[in-house]
């Protein structure tokens, strides 16, 4: 019995509903408030924070807790509600190396000025599930010291730099950066637009990319000359104020790769940066980050253009989960008129083929005969 | 209908001014170029991209207070995508929404142009996936601008005779290619090719919207649109062996409707207002009185 496709609202209404109970699951149990998620799901919220691109732990809380623990869905939300806020201008580019660091490795020097801080780390875990954790046993207080005041920690590439031995950053230009939520993106896209897209792009994505370039795909030599966790202050420059006026803090992974060059005739031979920054602890994203930012480097380093990661076009226009899991997942809205045309097609060259084969059957038998 | 109050927390129809001002600028642009993609600013919006973000921001720019806006998707006014977009600016415009296509001032529309004629005056626009025609030929949005710029649509032109030599037929049945006012291609987004002729000389303006690429484009009213085609094999529409099954209709774009799984099925008009206008002005198709809905 043929039923018109009616009452679309109605069953609308209905899915919410039902989604909403799902959400709840066993109203046994007591329901997830933000402040947990805040608290014990901070790396899923660290993520969400920083591919949503609006730094508020809270809203990225709330965010995980509306999407079910969908963190490509709670990190739709935390854009969505984002696109939505005025903009009051841009701040000072922050200084990392005045950061109030809480982990700071070197993967390049064994010891260094500042030292190696291991911080809170999966790295030296065994992978051993934790039958306690099952039990809500309180683990052991942790002790910590609260790291002292403005104490610089000179960068890994600062040092490098100071003899000259890997190139130079560029440093703060007076233009101010590109920003690709508030221009569409052309090609070819500055170095401030693919960090932009980069630090928003999809961890997943970035980190095969850079996985790629480590399997020969675009290989670059990287080494992890430093990676830092820690807060930096946020600083605005106002006008009629002839000095920076700190409006907050934020806590950002760093990661600064250094991958080889053999120089050029005019150049003499120096490393190379790769560079990766995110909001909060994610520090698997700011590494695959700099190996995809050092990869896109490639035309400006005069590299043979071989591989994806190389591939500025492939890669920014594909980074975006937000972007990506839309257009995948609308193959579920109809499709029934374009299918039908597809249908009446598909008909019409087997009516042609059948025909086809028909006549050239009897051409046969008559020939036979 | 009374419209519902609109919600203090959002601008009129979902989008602040500046944005609006920011898309405004690329329709005027779209509709000087007819048929070439405008880049824009596109924004994240409260749907997913591929639901139709670029058309919701196209009509969120263009909507007024006294608009009365009509949605669709496969023709339709009640599939559930259109339902909510419809309800979103119902809720954030307070606009009064029809489903006749003759009160709409703007309609909005996925995969279908309405078979009732539009009037001048009306609006109609366009969800787009993939703006770029030449997308499938050149994966390069910097090498198909180029070839925008350049004129240089042979490639199109290699891919339907290709389809001619293997199948004997132009096998692009929807998203089928036109040149719009003898200079850019454009891909009059997924409406199948049947409603190809109603692009052109349309007394409507018509704006497309892709809200994930970020490209806006326009067929400004009585603009010159011919589907791509060549002298031995012209362009030809679908045709439908029957007509309709509820209302009679001939000449209209059918869905098919599979009824059991001994091979029963319906043909039904896709354009639900068109197919029930004419059922109330007393047409009857074949299959009418067994099908009435049950709701």
């Amino acid at each position: 019995m043929y039923v018109a496709v009616k009452g679309g609202e109605t069953a609308i209404r209905n899915a919410h509903r039902l989604l909403a109970e799902r959400r709840r699951g066993d109203r046994s149990v007591p329901a997830l408030t933000v402040d947990q998620i805040l608290e014990q799901l901070t790396l899923a919220v660290d993520r969400v924070m920083s591919e949503g691109s609006l730094y508020d732990r809270r809203l990225a809380a709330l965010a995980i807790k509306q999407a079910r623990g969908d963190l490509i869905e709670a990190i739709f939300l935390v854009r969505a509600y984002r696109t939505t806020l005025p903009r009051f201008g841009a701040s000072l580019p922050i200084e990392t190396s005045r950061m109030l660091v809480e982990r700071r490795i070197s993967a390049t020097f064994k010891d260094l000025p500042g030292g190696q801080l291991l911080g809170p780390t999966f790295d030296y875990t065994h992978r051993l599930l934790d039958p306690d954790l099952a039990e809500d046993r309180e683990p052991e207080p942790a002790e910590t010291a609260d790291p002292p005041e403005d104490r610089a920690i000179p960068r890994v590439t600062d040092l490098l730099g100071r003899d000259g031995l890997i190139e130079p950053d560029g440093g703060a230009t007076e233009e101010a950066p590109g920003d690709l939520t508030r221009g569409p993106l052309a090609f070819p896209a500055g170095r401030d637009l693919r960090l932009q897209a980069l630090a928003r792009g999809d961890e997943g994505f970035l980190l095969a990319l850079g996985y790629s370039t480590q399997r020969g795909y675009a290989r670059t030599h990287p080494f992890a000359a430093e990676i830092r966790l820690g807060e930096v202050a946020i600083e605005i420059a106002v006008p009629g104020l002839d000095f920076p006026v700190a409006i907050g803090r934020i806590q950002v992974t760093e990661c600064q790769m250094v991958n080889q060059f053999r120089g050029s005739a005019e150049a003499p031979p120096q490393f190379t940066r790769g560079y990766g920054l995110v909001f909060g602890h994610c520090e698997r994203k700011a590494m695959a980050m700099a190996l995809c930012d050092r990869a896109l480097r490639a035309r400006e380093l005069g590299e043979d253009l071989t591989a994806p990661a190389q591939d500025e076009e492939f890669v920014l226009s594909h980074a975006d989960n937000v972007q990506a899991t839309g257009f995948v997942e609308h193959l579920k809205l109809p499709h029934y008129v374009d299918f039908q045309a597809e249908l009446e097609l598909l008909r019409r060259l087997r009516a042609e083929f059948d025909e086809r084969r028909a006549d050239d059957a009897s051409d046969e038998r008559e020939a036979a005969e | 209908m009374s419209a519902p109050a609109v919600p203090a927390a959002y601008n009129f129809a979902y989008l602040d001014e500046q944005t609006k001002r920011m898309i405004r600028r690329a329709i005027l642009k779209a509709v000087a170029i007819p048929g070439y993609q405008v880049p824009f600013a596109s924004r994240e919006m409260p749907m997913p991209y591929g639901w139709g973000t670029g058309g919701v921001q196209v009509t969120a720019a263009i909507i007024g207070a006294d608009d009365v806006l009509k949605v669709i998707d496969q023709g339709a006014d009640d599939t559930t995508n259109a339902v909510s977009i419809r309800a979103f600016f119902a809720k954030t415009a307070g606009v009064a929404t029809t489903t006749r296509t003759a009160d709409a001032t703007i309609i909005q529309t996925r995969h279908r142009i309405p078979e009732t004629a539009l009037k001048a005056g009306q609006i109609l626009v366009f969800q787009v996936p993939i703006p770029e025609p030449l997308r499938f030929l050149e994966p390069r949005e910097t090498e198909t601008r180029t070839m925008h710029a350049l004129e240089e649509y042979g490639l199109m032109h290699v891919k339907l005779y290709e389809d001619i030599a293997r199948h004997g037929h132009i096998a692009t049945t929807y998203a089928y290619p036109v040149k719009v006012e003898g200079r850019y291609v454009m891909d009059p987004s997924p409406i199948p090719k049947f409603d190809n002729p109603k692009l052109g000389d349309s007394p409507a303006l018509q704006l497309f919207g892709a809200g994930r690429e970020k490209r806006i484009y326009a067929i400004p009213p009585h603009t010159r649109v011919e589907s791509l085609d060549f002298e031995d094999h012209p362009f030809e529409v679908q045709r439908f062996a029957e007509p309709c099954g509820l209302c009679g209709a001939t000449g209209a774009y059918l869905d098919e409707v599979i009824l059991d799984d001994r091979g029963n099925r319906l043909f039904v008009c896709s354009d639900t207002d068109f197919c029930e206008e004419r059922r109330r002005a007393g047409h009857c198709g074949a299959k009418a009185a067994a099908m009435e809905p049950t709701s």
